[in-house]
């Protein structure tokens, strides 16, 4: 295959079908370019003419083919999307196929203008433009087929992939040939609500079933004939250069073809994963270490320290906290801790990069198409559109592979281009863990002033750790003044300053110089946890119940207190528990979702168990129910694993976990019984992959509060 | 070396220390078999060898020459074995990269246990890792395979 230049609807339905006559349904919305503003070029004008592009194709064997402008990592979007579209269509639910998207303009955002999944919002961006998608096409197929009968198409209707007329009836496949040959109309009306009969409705999942036979396609699984393994030694610090390198031994393990070094190390290319692995770790390498291999874990808690104590850059401000504070009759002060994390998704990184005489075609699973093909085609020395993007499944992502570095596609380009094959460049565990793009450490530092009536009149919280987005194409517009809006979501815009006259969010942004990443939830990640566990320490200090305080503080944030009551409820808030059970409960709002979480917890020779968790959602329109409830389980066991074990440490430079062994996750035999409730709403749809995580840490440590008197500060959790 | 994948037989010209994993995935094309660690901390890789659940990505090709391996593309001769088809009903999949494992974890307990307890369920999947959190619904399909076998 060639790298494409131009995918016109209908080359890219030629390519796609084969040739059947389909019926192939796209059209334009302008959005603008992060991209192109954060370099100060203008925005791309929307173009006169629809940039040719497919979200849907109706092939003559009665399949619907919805293409995914989002990339499906477990979230669920590879469902999510074909119901709106069949909500519209009127299509028949067992001929739906779905696939991803290639990388092109088509497919941007329609809120951030370029071509990503991220920030939980897939749903909520897509969910007017693939509903139109399915009426436009719905649309058509009438047209169609009452020209066919010369009868007004206002008689006709759609139904389970047919168009009807009185006792007239033809298939979708049967029409899209004629319908492709109309002028899509210049607007349709979509459903209301209330006519609605998939969206909100439970629906299992369309990637099951090569899901559970090892058929779906991960970038680690992509073969092709010619196609070679490689495994690339990196710096062991970050930051550090090769100085020098011998590779006889390398050279001499069977099966390696090549050994070449690249900008990020230097790569060993063989005919498959084992050789390349012997080879790499048989290369003899002198390197140029650079300051990295300074880096401490306890140093730098010790510099974060240093700095909570100094005011740090506004990130929100109200009032006058020295004189309130001075007012106030009990004053709490704590310092709060998280450490680096990593996404350790099951799949490891990889890439594959075909080079060609005219282009480049790349397969990864990537959160990330439009930056990873300008990096890729920069590599090249190729124009953009001529880098194909094939977007596999993604064994999970949390993050990990959306990188505005796109670093993992830009090193695989530069080792195929080296070695003048086609490579699949392939992270080992130990690469990935110690590869970095981590969430950044944390330290918070809160003071506190209570009024008479035990709520807070004044507070204090001075946040410490690396902006994400700085150095990044979204630092323009995401750090503002000095602010990276990503350190401080959670805490700058928390609903409990509203009820405090007094307060003052700082902001320090130090520069270790560790590639640092989003990663599920983000800045929630940190703020959830802090916020949360300092509101339960005030109602503490107040002896107020927790449940009672936040209602106190929360009392004109409807949405909040929904889930917060709800969760209580189905909880049992106040009711008696089985000895040695304690709950805890937190609530946090996140990517325009609303979450609340009861815990129940039992510490026994200091070790924390969670039994159950009850989660309530407020996620405004809910369109698949199961998803949804999907994706709380798993926001609270990702949520969990970081609340109790994760941590990445540094000493000397190097990260000192490597695997599962020392980097654990949570395993089966430690799943606490997740309850999910989803609060009915009309309101527009809020993210879901990211919002269960933040609420449960700080419901886990209110809990273990609760079970033993102990405050704790810092995760992962820990007693002893 | 003569090896005995999914009823078939495959000779393969690689150092008996290869990893099992890798002689499935990169010489036979068996990519449904997964690399998550390469030290049988998270069960990706679980194929059978003569019906027990077993860590490909520790076991050295040379140790299974000539013994029964299957992988999740051979576990059932039907279109769907018992497990995979509870696991399409009970919604379990997430990104998918570690079903493949828990699945084989799962066929092989129930071909010992066809009535598993919850502890048998903890015992047996306890090693299968799965970062998408899925394991309540994993248990649940365990529960429902069980049920579907024996009907």
């Amino acid at each position: 295959m060639d790298a494409f230049k131009d995918v016109s609807r209908r080359q890219f339905f030629r390519a796609s079908a084969g040739g059947a006559a389909s019926l192939v349904i796209g059209f334009y919305l302008p959005a603008r370019s992060i991209l192109a503003m954060a370099q100060e070029t203008a925005a791309p004008a929307p173009a006169k003419l629809p940039s040719p592009n497919a979200f849907l194709r109706i092939g003559a064997d009665e399949s619907v083919t919805v293409l995914l402008a989002h990339s499906e990592m477990g979230q669920g979007i590879w469902t999510t999307l074909p119901i709106l579209i069949a909500e519209e269509l009127e299509c028949d639910w067992s001929k739906i196929r779905v696939e991803h998207a290639p990388a092109a303009p088509a497919y941007f955002h329609t809120a951030f203008g370029i071509q990503m999944t991220g920030g939980s919002t897939s749903t909520w961006s897509e969910f007017d433009r693939y509903r139109q998608a399915g009426a436009l096409a719905r649309e058509m197929l009438i047209q169609a087929a009452a020209a066919q009968w010369k009868v007004d198409p206002k008689s006709c209707r759609a139904e389970e992939g047919f168009v009807v007329c009185g006792g007239k009836k033809l298939s979708f496949g049967k029409l899209a040939a004629a319908a492709q040959k109309l002028t899509p109309p210049s607007r349709v009306e979509l459903k209301t609500s209330k006519e609605w009969k998939r969206i909100g409705k439970p629906t299992r999942r369309l990637d099951s079933r090569e899901k559970v036979t090892g058929r779906a396609e991960f970038g680690l699984d992509v073969r092709f004939p010619g196609l070679m393994t490689a495994v690339v030694a990196r710096a062991p610090v970050f930051g550090g250069k090769v100085k020098s390198f011998r590779a006889e031994k390398a050279k001499a393990t069977p099966g390696v073809k090549a050994v070449v070094q690249v900008p990020s190390g230097v790569a060993v290319v063989a005919e498959h994963f084992w050789a390349a692995k012997v080879g790499r770790d048989a290369l003899e390498i002198e390197w140029d270490l650079g300051p990295g291999s300074e880096l401490d874990t306890e140093k730098m808690r010790e510099d974060f320290r240093a700095l909570s104590q100094k005011p740090g850059l506004k990130a929100a401000a109200a009032g006058d906290v020295e004189t309130a504070m001075r007012g106030a009759g009990t004053k709490i002060e704590a310092e709060y801790e998280l450490p680096y994390l990593a996404h350790a998704t099951m799949e490891p990184l990889n890439c594959t990069v075909k080079p060609g005489r005219d282009g480049c075609e790349i397969w990864t699973g990537t959160q990330f198409q439009t930056g990873d093909q300008a990096a890729a085609a920069s590599v090249f020395g190729l124009e953009t559109e001529q880098v194909k993007i094939h977007t596999t499944f993604l064994g999970g992502g949390f993050g990990r592979r959306a990188t505005p570095s796109s670093h993992f596609v830009v090193e695989a380009a530069h080792v195929a281009k080296s070695a003048g094959m086609p490579v699949k460049v392939v992270w080992t565990r130990e690469d990935d863990m110690r590869g970095g793009y981590y969430r950044p450490m944390w330290m918070h530092r809160l003071n506190a002033g209570l009024g008479g009536d035990g709520l807070p009149i004044a507070w204090r919280q001075t946040i410490v750790g690396q902006s994400i987005l700085e150095g990044t194409p979204f630092a323009k517009m995401m750090i503002k003044e000095g602010v990276d809006e990503t350190s401080v979501e959670g805490a700058a815009d928390s609903p409990y300053l509203k009820a405090i006259p007094n307060h003052w969010i700082g902001l320090h942004s130090p520069r270790p110089g560790i590639p640092v990443l989003w990663w599920r939830s983000v800045g929630h990640s940190h703020t959830g946890f802090v916020v949360e566990s300092f509101v339960d320490e005030l109602a503490g200090a107040a002896k107020l119940d927790p449940l009672e305080y936040r209602r106190r503080l929360l009392k004109d944030h409807p949405r909040h207190l929904g889930v917060l009551n709800l969760a209580a409820e189905k909880a049992g808030w106040g009711n008696p528990l089985p000895q040695g059970t304690f709950r805890g409960i937190a609530v946090h709002e996140s990517f325009g979702s609303f979450v609340a979480q009861v815990a129940e917890v039992s510490v026994e020779k200091n070790r924390i168990r969670v039994h159950r968790v009850v989660c309530a959602v407020d996620c405004g329109i809910c369109v698949n129910p199961s998803g949804v409830a999907a994706q709380m389980e798993s926001g609270v066991v990702f949520g969990l694993t970081a609340a109790l074990y994760g941590e990445v440490r540094f000493k000397e430079g190097r990260v000192q976990q490597s695997n599962f062994h020392d980097y654990p996750l949570l395993r089966l035999h430690e799943m606490p019984r997740v309850e999910t409730h989803i609060v009915a709403s009309s309101e527009k749809s809020g993210g879901i992959g990211e919002t269960g995580v933040p609420p449960i840490a700080p419901a886990v440590a209110n809990a273990v509060f609760a079970a033993t008197g102990k405050r704790i500060r810092r995760l992962p959790l820990r007693l002893a | 070396m003569k090896l005995i994948v999914n009823g078939k037989e495959h000779e393969v010209m690689t150092p008996g220390e290869t990893p099992l994993l890798w002689v499935l995935r990169d010489f036979l094309g068996l990519t449904g078999t997964k690399y998550g660690c390469g030290m049988a901390q998270c069960g990706a890789c679980t194929v059978h060898i003569d019906d027990q659940a077993v860590r490909s990505c520790v076991l050295p090709v040379g140790a299974v020459a000539g013994r029964s391996v299957t992988t999740i593309e051979g576990l059932s001769s039907a279109e769907l074995h018992p497990v995979q088809r509870a696991w399409i009903e009970t919604d379990v999949v997430q990104c998918g990269y570690c079903q493949p494992g828990q699945i084989m974890a799962a066929a092989a307990l129930l071909k010992v246990k066809a009535k598993p307890s919850d502890a048998d369920i903890d015992a047996a999947l306890c090693g299968n890792l799965c970062r998408c959190g899925t394991y309540q619904r994993i248990r649940a399909a365990v529960r429902r395979a069980s049920e579907i076998a024996g009907a």
